[in-house]
């Protein structure tokens, strides 16, 4: 039926025409400032007049930058709370709703706490901040619920202390990410045949044998999913940072976006921000193939 | 930021037909813990409410804690007022409102074109798009506010949603056209035959039935955009301009010694999400499952 005579390639041809308006916008929005932003990482520029060239300088300058280097082990220390600590904790929940809770109390109950875990995650982040910065201030709810039951000694100036900044916002942001993490691998769950687990229930398997042989294995694609996207994720936090500690104190919380901002914008060495934000593009590419490449597998499975 | 599932099919299986053999005690103990675990979760949320209607005095006397004697809205009135809320209100609603109707139109036009007319170079044309949005914005960022300097658009919402319509209609694209690609081929060759041309067939057989795909991807456009920060950070530097993400980037710090105030702005800051979400629950949390990592 395919081909009926004039409906020939050159018919064909104009469906390139709808491609116009978002192939445009794409090369203008997004490939040519990319490609900007790559050759302005090789100039030394001001953001105003005529930008030096200066070849790798910049690159040979990152080796050495203490800020970048922290910047980026911080980022590693990101990889936990964004992934490690969300995807277990989504896995969790996620099986105990949808092979406990859900059987037990049915599929409103179960509905219920997964939006109420997944509402963090839609929010503002900026409000979001606005709302942990203050519950965390020196002042703040959680020094005043230590205070309260005896623990005063413990409380802290969580964001402005350089020992616990960094263990405070990763919190904040494991509040953010399980959201995520859950309504995925609930979605995922969702096209696992419930046989499968009645026959184990069945079988005397108990919970956890059960998350171990069939849900873990079964969620195995959006396991793989969510922590590439996680991992990604990790390598742009930029709002929370912004919002919460500024990268303080001394620099304690410093990651690679608020840096590429920082000199972008406040010190206007903008040469040097872009070859920051280019080493974060390579390292993203490189997850991004990856995840590509596992797309198009799973895509040829089915 | 990818990870898509349009599948919108519910399960088929209906939940009452299983009736578990034993219902043990512990369904109770697991139902506390995850209960606990919720209310933790939704704390902060709860907190920020009954701070807000808090007076200065009454937050003096009680701390954070307790509940509020009366219920002021002095703080919530004074936040709204000092930030200019209502026109951050309508800066976010025109610039997402916007965005999502534009960055449909482009996903739509781009899907067609991919998964219905199956042009060569499709794959890579997808894996070009969604590489591009991938990316930190950081690297495109710079350029971008040099642009918008060059061509005025500086400080102009314009810019802004010209931004976000094409960087999420990238992502449109990708989610739109693995849903085409499944459409039944019968039914435009049906209606080509019938003398439809191809603009016809779009918008009478293809959007449709793609209705409600539509409706999810515009309504995450929608959220996506009020949440943006970096660009909008950047780009709208005069009050008048900014949105409620913006503004509320640039609270922090604030004020932070004056807890009613902090409260009340991080309650109105996340109140048209909430509302939004409690409204679009299903769709956000069931009908597709989209990866907002960005």
């Amino acid at each position: 039926m395919a081909d009926i005579g004039g409906a020939s390639t050159d018919d064909k041809r104009s469906y390139y025409f709808y491609m116009l308006p978002g192939a445009i916008g794409f090369v203008v929005i997004v490939l040519i400032p990319q490609i900007a932003n790559f050759a302005l990482s090789f100039t030394s520029w001001k953001g105003v007049g005529v930008p030096r060239l200066v070849g790798w300088h910049n690159y040979l300058r990152l080796l050495t930058d203490g800020q970048f280097w922290g910047s980026m082990s911080h980022t590693l220390l990101f990889i936990i709370s964004m992934t490690i600590i969300p995807v277990v904790l989504g896995l969790v929940l996620a099986a105990l709703l949808f092979d406990y809770i859900r059987d037990e109390f049915g599929e409103a109950v179960s509905s219920l706490f997964r939006a109420g875990f997944y509402l963090p995650q839609i929010l503002p982040v900026t409000a979001a901040g606005v709302l942990w910065g203050w519950i965390l201030s020196p002042v703040g709810v959680v020094n005043t619920i230590l205070d309260a039951v005896g623990l005063g000694g413990m409380a802290q100036n969580w964001l402005g202390d350089a020992t616990f900044a960094l263990p405070a916002v990763s919190f904040v942001i494991v509040w953010i990410q399980v959201g995520y993490c859950l309504v995925v691998f609930m979605a995922g769950l969702s096209r696992v045949d419930p046989a499968l687990y009645e026959a184990a229930e069945l079988d005397g398997a108990g919970w956890w044998h059960r998350l171990v042989t069939i849900t873990i294995p079964m969620l195995a694609p959006e396991i793989f999913v969510v922590a590439l996207t996680t991992l990604i994720a990790a390598l742009k936090v930029f709002a929370p940072i912004f919002v919460l500690t500024s990268g303080g104190p001394d620099n304690a919380t410093l990651v690679p976006s608020y840096l590429t901002y920082y000199h972008f914008f406040t010190t206007q060495r903008v040469g040097y921000a872009a070859a920051i934000a280019v080493v974060q593009t390579i390292l993203t590419v490189v997850l991004a193939v990856i995840f590509l490449r596992f797309q198009a597998r799973q895509e040829s499975k089915e | 930021m990818a990870n898509v599932t349009l599948s919108q099919g519910s399960n088929s299986f209906a939940d009452d037909a299983y009736q578990p053999p034993r219902r043990s005690p512990l369904r109770w103990v697991v139902l506390f813990i995850l209960t606990l675990l919720l209310l933790l979760t939704l704390f902060p949320f709860f907190l920020a409410v009954i701070n807000a209607i808090k007076t200065a005095a009454d937050y003096a006397v009680g701390g954070p804690l307790s509940l509020p004697s009366s219920i002021d809205f002095g703080s919530l009135q004074k936040f709204w007022n000092v930030s200019d809320f209502s026109r951050k209100l309508v800066n976010s609603a025109i610039i997402s409102i916007t965005v999502a109707v534009f960055g449909v139109l482009i996903s739509l036009f781009n899907a067609y074109a991919i998964g219905i007319g199956r042009i060569k170079g499709s794959r890579i044309f997808l894996v070009i798009f969604l590489l591009g949005i991938m990316v930190p914005q950081e690297s495109i960022v710079y350029p971008l506010y040099y642009m918008a300097k060059a061509t005025g658009l500086y400080d102009t919402q314009l810019a802004v949603i010209i931004i976000f319509a094409v960087i999420q209609s990238a992502f449109g694209t990708y989610l739109l056209s693995s849903v085409l690609r499944s459409f039944p081929k019968e039914i435009i060759e049906a209606a080509e035959m019938d003398g439809a041309n191809r603009w016809q067939v779009l918008w009478q057989v293809v959007v449709p039935v793609l209705r409600p795909s539509l409706m999810v991807v515009g309504t995450f456009f929608f959220i996506w955009t009020w949440n943006e920060f970096l660009i909008p950070l950047v780009m709208l530097v005069s009050n008048n301009n900014q949105t409620v993400a913006v503004a509320m980037g640039l609270t922090r710090g604030q004020n932070m010694s004056d807890p009613t105030f902090s409260a009340a702005a991080s309650m109105l800051g996340i109140a048209p999400t909430l509302l939004f979400f409690l409204v679009f629950q299903r769709t956000l949390t069931r009908g597709v499952v989209v990866g907002a990592v960005k």
